[in-house]
């Protein structure tokens, strides 16, 4: 992993600035939405992004609570962070694009609730973590709330085929969805890409700094016991 | 081009954020390198 992540950094550049091109240069503008689709691309790929970091989340908590693995344990918390910054991301982005193309800025459809409870699961597990100490049984109950929390991610999925909200599916119906032309699916698909390149490094880069955090831990324990 | 200021506050919260966030790690990073090596000196290891 140490090895990989100054690999990451040029990875993440040269995989940001071709799907910047893509967006801006090649793909033809949508008709219906004009220039505001061309948030759909870094919106979409943040939100499949804060989906990875959150089911990372689930899978490390879950290996945390059967084997105790603190690699695990700093690999949720660099998850959930790295989930909540993306959905940030989605649920700042969403509404902008929103404000031109709907007329509000903001309206209670099941996608759009049930991210913004999904962002405020995850962010109070980071509260639990920041402002819980270092206790095993704080780190074990963020692990529960870490696992049940991603269960929302089915539910939006789920919502949005039977309430029937006004959210476009931009994949699974791509002539309604402004990702008609085959090149706006090239700058979607580059731009997520891109977006996991750098999700992936910025977690490499959160797991070492709570790797280092461990060891100061340990290294003032020892300080203390010799003084 | 009548809804270009939308498309380009998407871009810039983006950015911004991603600055901020990446400015914030580097620094807890430095911190935190900076403690180790001190106490480091201090236990003579």
């Amino acid at each position: 992993m140490r090895r990989l992540e100054p690999l990451l950094a040029p990875a993440v550049f040269v995989a940001m600035v071709a799907a910047l091109w893509l967006i801006f240069m090649v793909v033809p503008t949508e008709r219906q939405m004009g220039i505001v689709q061309r948030i759909f691309y870094f919106h979409v790929a943040s939100a499949w992004l804060a989906y990875l970091g959150f089911f990372t989340v689930a899978g490390a908590s879950a290996v945390y609570l059967w084997k105790g693995s603190a690699a695990a344990d700093r690999a949720a918390i660099a998850g959930a962070e790295i989930g909540v910054l993306f959905c940030t991301f989605v649920v700042v982005t969403g509404p902008i694009w929103a404000r031109p193309i709907w007329g509000v800025w903001w309206t209670w459809d099941p996608r759009l609730t049930m991210t913004l409870i999904l962002w405020a699961i995850y962010a109070g597990y980071l509260m639990l973590r920041a402002f819980g100490g270092d206790d095993e049984a704080v780190a074990r109950y963020a692990a529960v709330l870490g696992i049940v929390g991603v269960l929302d991610i089915p539910v939006i999925r789920v919502s949005v085929r039977l309430l029937h909200g006004i959210h476009p599916n931009v994949l699974n119906q791509p002539q309604g969805s402004g990702l008609a032309d085959p090149k706006m699916r090239l700058a979607l698909y580059v731009a997520s890409i891109a977006m996991l390149l750098l999700g992936g490094w910025l977690a490499m880069v959160r797991m070492r700094q709570e790797r280092l955090a461990s060891e100061l831990a340990a290294l003032r324990r020892l300080a203390e016991e010799r003084a | 081009m009548d809804n270009f200021p939308y498309l380009f506050a998407a871009y810039t919260a983006i950015w911004i954020g991603l600055f901020v966030y990446v400015r914030r790690l580097a620094r807890r990073s430095r911190e935190l390198e900076e403690e180790i090596q001190d106490l480091r000196r201090q236990l003579g290891r």
